[in-house]
């Protein structure tokens, strides 16, 4: 192997590993704020990524009828849960969050045609669709179970995940689609072939870190976000509402998720069974960071990536095994050192 | 169990004797799950076909098994056991096609299935008595190949293939060809269907410098290893299998898999077949009725097998009709023993004449060799 192979490798690694931080980092925001293993969250990158394929195709795509519909159980939920409660201003509230946005979102798709114009409007119309998603999941399927166990929590994720790959094949059929890269921007840096989509990922993969540490750091809701992370009880008794932050953290990471499904299908053909794997990749690197620490989590990300795409080049056979035997010796050095604490419950 | 499934199936004759005539079909088909780009289109053309042969009537019944052994072999059990019926068409794939093969020979029904492996139908022996096929051997279309490359004087091949049973099989199906032929194979690397790069698995192969590439992928997952080749700006010839030979294909790999080259069954080009290729009628007349009824350029190589399953049928049928009334175990014996008996039955994918030793019967007149030219098939000579 010459140094260029080796410069070649290391940025496709850089790439896909920037692909994989951002999921980690969504699973990590999530599993810190409510406890939950997030398995779905790869499916909003095959949602995102389809939705706005379909976009560009001038199609309309299914994922708006799904936010529709969810917002609709949403809204009857919250109503369910604030019964006691319910105020002018309260129920304004409730039915801007489930009956309006998605009916506004719902008819600016039917009515407008974004098969042409910018892609960044294409890039916005797809957030739009697919972000409220998380939202309604967590108000529908989450929180009524807001209290049980880890485990029981996880069950349900991987329940909702296998629902979610079912409805993305009704949606999106079994054929992939690429999209329009952002920037067709092409830069030759000796054995280097630098395009500016991979430049867009690496750069908004860093904005976003950028960002998610300004928030949590600077902001109110960042702090409370913490403090839920911290010390679920202890933030309630100093009034944070760990229903807002609940759905404050699957909207941010649902967000994530989307954009790096946005980001990614434009290198490659996405599915919409592939955002499992890319997710899968990026809970490596999250268990890494022990599903609490956002950088710790980001580098492994970024190892995850170069190790697989060295791994492609040595033993393409063995790719995936590599990957998923790293998890390994992490869990194996972790146990040793981390004195073995009860589950909460 | 056993006395009371005999108990239901009594009483279910007792309710049922004046549709005696009707025959009855089911399809275990991949709708769902990873085969579902094949399923699809099977289930699609199943229920274009005529649902009346010889004054018998038919029925479809069509199941999904989701791409899944297990559930094929659920399906098939339902099907034979609640519907009674007297053929089973599936599946889509061939893990669950492997595993329908016992439960075909111990109910003893007879069994088209609609993958690719030559292992369902040969050799012709026990449970596999019972089990015929329509898709292409992978040999048939890798002798293909192999001469191809032959004839355009490539020595050095580069493999990439899918990381499963798709990528093992052929690999272990194009070797002792090219071997034959004097081709070396300089380069063998895998990839997964789901994977987002194979930049790495190019540079392995572009650096051994093949005189060309062979990507063993099925359907779109099949474009990824192209785009890296254009992207490493590689000259040489690009081979594919015929899994990509859909119209999603060409949607997802645009400019990067023009110049391809693959062998496929002739309803992929049925318009550009010469006049006198056996099967130009009825691979024209499928496509017609196919595309009617699903759009233009919606037709594809899977469904032609669900349909040539169907026209082997509607030929078995009237024959076994002679001998024993149908939803009788004899009539599925007798069918089995009409299926084996056809002979020169033309249909989509060529000529099939069946033998007690071959169960799919085709030759080289199941496939034709066609390259990507601005985003459509073209037929090579």
């Amino acid at each position: 192997m010459d140094f260029s192979i080796f410069l070649i490798l290391l940025q496709d690694g850089v790439v896909n590993g920037a692909i994989y931080a951002l999921l980690a980092l969504g699973l990590v925001l999530i599993f810190t704020v409510t406890r939950i293993v997030f398995v779905p969250i790869g499916d909003f990158v095959s949602y995102g990524a389809l939705t706005l394929a379909a976009l560009e195709a001038g199609r309309a795509p299914g994922t708006v009828w799904l936010l529709l519909i969810l917002g609709g159980l949403s809204t009857l939920i919250s109503f369910w849960f604030a019964r006691n409660g319910l105020t002018a201003a309260r129920v304004a509230r409730i039915l801007g969050e489930g009956v309006v946005l998605p009916l506004v979102v719902f008819l600016a798709i039917r009515t407008f045609s974004f098969a042409e114009g910018s892609q960044y409007v294409r890039v916005l119309a797809a957030l739009a669709v697919v972000t409220p998603i998380g939202l309604y999941l967590y108000n529908i399927v989450y929180r009524p179970i807001a209290h049980a166990s880890v485990l029981v929590l996880l069950v349900v994720s991987v329940a909702l995940h296998l629902a979610m790959v079912g409805l993305g094949l009704v949606f999106f059929g079994a054929e992939g689609s690429g999209t329009q890269p952002l920037s067709t921007l092409t830069l030759e840096l000796g054995p280097l072939f630098l395009t500016g989509q991979a430049i867009a990922v690496v750069a908004v993969t860093l904005a976003l870190i950028a960002g998610l540490f300004v928030f949590f750091d600077r902001t109110l809701m960042g702090k409370a976000l913490r403090a839920t992370a911290v010390n679920r009880l202890g933030a309630r008794l100093v009034g944070v509402s760990p229903v807002l932050c609940g759905k404050l953290g699957f909207v941010l990471a649902t967000a994530i998720a989307t954009l790096s499904g946005i980001l990614v299908s434009s290198l490659t053909t996405i599915y919409y069974d592939t955002g499992f794997i890319i997710a899968l990749k990026g809970f490596v690197a999250a268990i890494v960071g022990g599903l609490v620490s956002y950088p710790i989590s980001a580098l492994a990300a970024v190892l995850v990536g170069v190790v697989e795409a060295f791994s492609s080049f040595y033993a393409s056979a063995f790719k995936e095994v590599i990957i998923f035997m790293m998890i390994i010796p992490v869990l194996l050095w972790r146990s040793f050192r981390t004195p073995v604490v009860e589950d909460e419950e | 169990m056993k006395a009371l499934f005999a108990a239901l199936l009594g009483t279910a004759a007792l309710v049922v004797p004046a549709t005696a005539q009707t025959v009855k079909i089911g399809a275990v088909i991949s709708e769902t799950g990873p085969g579902a780009s094949l399923g699809i289109p099977e289930a699609n053309s199943l229920r274009l076909l005529p649902t009346e042969v010889d004054g018998h009537d038919i029925q479809y019944i069509i199941l999904d098994d989701g791409s899944d052994a297990t559930r094929a072999v659920t399906a098939m059990r339902k099907l034979v056991a609640e519907d009674r019926v007297d053929a089973v068409i599936g599946s889509s794939v061939t893990p669950a096609s492997l595993a329908m093969v016992e439960v075909a020979g111990e109910l003893q029904v007879p069994t088209i299935s609609l993958a690719g492996s030559a292992a369902i139908v040969t050799p012709v022996e026990g449970a596999r008595e019972w089990m015929f096929k329509t898709a292409q051997n992978d040999a048939l279309m890798a002798g293909a190949i192999a001469d191809h490359m032959a004839a355009n004087e490539v020595e050095t091949v580069g493999i990439i293939a899918f990381s499963d049973s798709y990528g093992d099989n052929w690999i272990s199906v194009v070797t002792p060809l090219l071997e034959e032929k004097g081709i070396e194979i300089v380069a063998s690397e895998r990839y997964a269907r789901t994977d987002t790069s194979v930049t790495g698995q190019m540079l392995r192969v572009t650096s051994s410098r093949p005189d060309a590439v062979f990507v063993i992928g099925a359907g779109t997952p099949a474009v990824l290893p192209q785009q890296a080749l254009v992207q490493r700006n590689y000259q040489g010839l690009v081979y594919q299998t015929h899994g990509v030979a859909n119209s999603d294909f060409l949607r997802v790999g645009g400019a990067a898999v023009n110049g391809a080259i693959m062998p496929v069954g002739p309803v992929v080009v049925a318009e550009q077949l010469p006049d006198d290729h056996p099967s130009k009628e009825a691979a024209v007349a499928y496509k017609e009725s196919y595309e009617a009824a699903h759009g233009a350029g919606s037709v594809s190589a899977f469904g032609s097998y669900a349909h040539d399953a169907g026209i082997l049928l509607q030929n078995a049928i009237p024959v076994a009709a002679r001998s024993a009334e149908p939803g009788t175990p004899e009539f599925r014996a007798a069918l089995r023993d009409a299926l084996e008996g056809l002979s020169d039955v033309t249909y989509v994918n060529g000529v099939a004449t069946m033998s007690p030793t071959d169960h799919i019967g085709q030759d080289e007149r199941a496939r034709v060799i066609v390259t990507i030219e601005d985003g459509g098939w073209k037929l090579l000579p």
